[in-house]
């Protein structure tokens, strides 16, 4: 698969939070305001595409070697857990301005499951190393994409008025299955 | 039972719904719900993993130092859900292939990671495992339930077996991913009006 082609079907065709529903927790949970969700994509491209390749090389220097590749989901989310909790400390220390605008987004990353399924997506699929860091890349993109759009929304939709029982969760799923069916416009493209 | 073991397994089945109630592990409930039976298998693993996790971390609780207690959680639910995964794929493979990248992010369902921060960490081993079976029954109840909803309305079938002609025209958009997002809206504004009227 060509890189270009990567990027367009993992950021528009098969979007990882509108159609493969890997991390809405964090789309529903941090999208009320835009600078925030801008602040947690950035984030989970960062976190993404480093536990991508670490992942990787682990994968393929010590699991498939050894055989251990039952191990696969221990391995990778302690792998995950302990990158972020170091990529914390480095930015605290290096760059304490990205820090406070990341910081407060980082520990909840490890549990943001986009990061562990697409590790596991890129050795399912069985990418080489440039192939999966494109990937990774382009679906933390689609992620960024996808959660700026919906906490845009979502500003505007705090001012209407609205019945009690539709409320906070009911209406942000209702404009997330609307965001979803506009992303279904760009089915078929690639095939 | 004493009174407060009936509450804790009972929470989880409505009054504190981990799905329509507490919005926990929205990612498998949205996305492996397009049928009855897939929402039932993925509650039931799902189910599966939180009882031993629940249990074997309210055993080890005193022995965790409390700075790393969230990826000693996580190790421990990883080392279950690798088991399920194995066990799935040696039993049900059909199953195993439909529910796929989903089963090892079991390990990310914040369902797993709440309930052993808010409760199995700070109760005995009975009564986590007491909460774990309520929670994780009300988790596939809510599942199977969604996977209902979508496939009656999506494919026109119920548990498998269809209850419309061949090639009738239903809503597929209830088995796309759009579907998914209204299905859950729809419930979750039912239950609230249920709530909101027995207040």
């Amino acid at each position: 698969m060509s890189y270009l082609m990567i990027f367009i079907t993992a950021i528009f065709v098969n979007n990882i939070v509108l159609s493969q529903f890997l991390g809405i927790c964090p789309f529903l949970g941090v999208s009320k305001k835009i600078s925030t969700a801008a602040g947690m994509g950035g984030a989970v491209m960062f976190v993404m595409v480093l536990s991508t390749i670490v992942t990787y090389l682990v994968y393929h220097g010590i699991l498939l070697p050894y055989n251990l590749t039952f191990m696969i989901t221990v391995v990778f989310i302690l792998v995950i857990a302990a990158l972020v909790q170091m990529v914390e400390i480095i930015l605290k220390k290096m760059s304490p301005t990205l820090y406070q605008a990341l910081g407060i987004f980082l520990p909840l990353i490890t549990t943001n499951c986009t990061v562990l399924g697409v590790s596991l997506l890129v050795v399912q699929k069985d990418f080489d190393l440039a192939h999966g860091v494109c990937f990774a890349l382009a679906n933390s993109l689609g992620f960024t994409l996808a959660i700026v759009l919906f906490a845009g929304l979502r500003e505007r939709l705090a001012f209407v008025a609205l019945p009690k029982a539709v409320q906070g969760a009911p209406i942000a799923l209702i404009t997330a299955g609307l965001l979803s069916m506009a992303f279904m416009g760009f089915s078929g493209i690639g095939n | 039972m004493d009174k407060s073991s009936y509450e804790n397994l009972t929470r989880g089945l409505i009054r504190e719904n981990p799905t329509f109630v507490m919005m926990l592990g929205m990612c498998p409930t949205l996305g492996v719900t397009t049928s009855a039976l897939n929402g039932l298998g993925m509650g039931i693993a799902t189910l599966f993993v939180l009882l031993l996790s629940n249990s074997a971390i309210a055993m080890v609780k005193n022995l965790i130092p409390n700075k790393v207690r969230i990826p000693c959680f996580i190790v421990i639910a990883a080392t279950f859900v690798t088991v399920v995964d194995l066990l799935m794929a040696a039993y049900f493979p059909n199953l195993h292939t439909t529910l796929g990248i989903f089963i090892p992010l079991i390990v990310v369902n914040c369902l797993i990671l709440g309930r052993a921060e808010a409760f199995a960490s700070k109760n005995t081993v009975f009564q986590s495992a007491l909460d774990a079976l309520g929670m994780g029954i009300g988790f596939t109840f809510a599942l199977t339930l969604l996977g209902l909803v979508r496939e009656v309305l999506g494919s026109g079938s119920a548990f498998g077996y269809s209850f419309v002609e061949e090639g009738a025209e239903t809503m597929l958009m209830f088995i796309m991913p759009p579907g998914a997002f209204f299905a859950l809206a729809g419930l979750i504004v039912l239950v609230n009006q249920l709530r909101g009227a027995n207040k």
